[in-house]
């Protein structure tokens, strides 16, 4: 018998900044913006928060991916805490949630604010903004510990290239077509038409998505997530805590953590999975809900073919189907058999890095997603990552 | 535009130089004769500690690939193919690499190719060509682009 730790922890509120292309703002700023929201929405004040969680914490030179860590808002907000924890080496994105629900569990902490925030819109026009000077040949190689240790001298410098070739091997062994992912970005769009924070809400047709110039075979344009500003928090309290929130708060059903496969972005044994498969299958071990019981999926869409790996990670379609499952997008549209990604995902919505597909799910569970929501949601997935980084979430409504 | 070459080390170095030779050098479990990739201190199978490195064929086959057609900085010469190769070695071997002569259009998963190494600084780094059924390649100078 196993026990499921999570349960002792409940999300109790969230927040979100804006969202914008080069809003020029520093990701602190931002940040605090994020924390402040969602510490409000669960009708607490930062003098009750007693814990910090962030992914991937700082890094230098991160083009906006990394821009802030536990220490800018521990001191921006002058919390006091008794546990906090920032890195990347977790199960994707939503290892900052996991550690944080772990610390509540613990009783290291009663309410941990967990954050993600990114200035990569604004990074990159700084970056195209100032060039390096004439001639200037920076030949800093790639770190040995690096995950892109093996890829990056091959000029394989994006995860669209690593994992275009994941989505070109599923459509070789299983026959998924352009046109099927296409129906991810289209459908999106149409969800983002919804959601007035939405960076993108202008309909995107199938011709338009066809038309649109390659980036790598066999992503296009529209294909690929939109980057942007933006902070997303969450506050994890423990579960005993409930009676001091504003609302019934989202409940925990499981998380899933695992990675029994390769560490790595080429050495899985089938390379038409990801760690996704392995995270999925831990979830569902960790409770009596099934995939039928779903009522909504967030899942992370850096890509077009991501949610189709998650559908199949999380066994919602069997291996190889989730291309014919999402094709005319009606089973994943409003009034659909599971709803996705109703805020329009990170391909509409903007690269919010995981943490908008968690906020989303809750407020959908709240029933405060506006024009956007799923009617009687009471059972939501969200999962983030790609290759090797993998976290899901299971919640239900209070 | 230079390419972004790897840091050496004690761990990494056969297979990032050992092309100076015109031979490409994988890490291998003396106890178990597991090919080790990325190299290790142990073999993650029979956690053994003899890890050797061997050479291999050359030989192998395109897992699966991607034509990049975005000029990610300026200079970058597009379209290009990366691609991870499996080796005839062992199944689940795989490298990351380019595939290089050959129109990015001809490549195919599932298709032979031959390694052939293309040499940046100190480092040679293990490329693949469509296997013509000639000897592997030698080290040779250039882009590879």
């Amino acid at each position: 018998m196993i026990r499921i730790g999570e349960r002792d922890a409940v999300i109790s509120g969230v927040g979100q900044s804006t969202i914008g292309r080069r809003l020029g703002r520093s990701g602190v700023d931002l940040s605090v913006e994020a924390v402040t929201r969602a510490v409000d929405h669960a009708g607490l004040t930062l003098a009750d928060i007693d814990g910090v969680s962030t992914w991937p914490g700082y890094q230098p030179n991160s083009m906006g991916m990394a821009p802030v860590g536990v220490r800018d808002v521990k001191e921006a907000l002058g919390l006091e805490v008794d546990w906090f924890c920032g890195g990347s080496e977790t199960p994707g994105q939503f290892g900052a949630v996991f550690n944080a629900v772990a610390a509540v569990a613990a009783g290291f902490a009663r309410h941990v604010v967990c954050f993600r925030t990114v200035t990569e819109a604004t990074s990159i026009a700084a970056a195209r903004n100032s060039p390096n000077p004439a001639g200037a040949v920076d030949r800093a190689r790639v770190p040995a510990g690096s995950l892109l240790h093996w890829q990056m001298p091959f000029d394989a410098r994006s995860a669209a290239n690593i994992l275009g070739m994941v989505a070109n091997l599923h459509m070789h062994t299983y026959g998924t077509t352009r046109a099927q992912l296409g129906q991810i970005a289209c459908t999106l769009r149409e969800h983002a038409a919804r959601n007035p924070k939405a960076v993108y809400r202008t309909p995107l047709t199938m011709d338009d998505y066809l038309s649109a110039r390659m980036i790598s075979t066999p992503f296009g344009l529209y294909d690929c997530d939109v980057p942007v500003d933006a902070s997303t928090a969450v506050v994890i309290s423990a579960a005993g805590c409930a009676g001091d929130l504003r609302r019934p708060p989202v409940r925990v059903e499981a998380i899933g953590s695992a990675l029994h496969g390769r560490d790595s972005w080429d050495q899985r044994a089938d390379l038409t999975t990801m760690a996704a498969t392995d995270a999925a299958r831990m979830l569902w071990r960790r409770t009596d809900l099934k995939p039928s019981d779903l009522d909504l999926a967030t899942l992370y869409d850096g890509f077009s073919f991501l949610p189709l790996a998650w559908l199949e990670a999380l066994a919602i379609c069997g291996p190889g189907e989730s291309g014919p499952f999402v094709e005319d997008g009606r089973n994943i549209s409003f009034g659909g058999t599971l709803p996705l990604n109703p805020h329009g995902g990170q391909l509409s919505e903007g690269r919010t890095h995981g943490f908008g597909h968690l906020h989303e799910a809750c407020l959908q569970l709240w029933g405060e997603a506006g024009d956007r929501q799923v009617p009687g949601a009471r059972v939501a997935v969200a999962a983030a990552g790609g290759g090797p980084l993998a976290g899901c979430i299971l919640l239900t409504s209070g | 535009m230079p390419r972004t070459l790897p840091e050496l080390t004690p761990e990494n170095r056969h297979v990032w130089t050992s092309g100076a030779t015109g031979r490409l050098l994988i890490s291998q479990c003396a106890a178990c004769g597991y090919w080790v990739h990325p190299p290790g201190p142990v073999c993650p199978r029979c956690r053994a500690r003899g890890i050797t490195p061997r050479e291999v064929s050359g030989r192998g086959t395109v897992a699966t690939f991607t034509v990049n057609h975005q000029p990610w900085e300026p200079g970058l010469t597009v379209p290009y193919v990366v691609a991870i190769v499996e080796l005839v070695e062992q199944a689940g071997l795989r490298l990351t690499t380019n595939i290089v002569n050959c129109p990015p259009e001809q490549v195919r998963i599932g298709m032979p190719v031959r390694l052939t190494f293309v040499r940046d600084e100190d480092v040679y780094l293990p490329m693949f060509a469509p296997d013509d059924g000639e000897s592997a390649g030698t080290a040779v100078d250039g882009t590879g682009r």
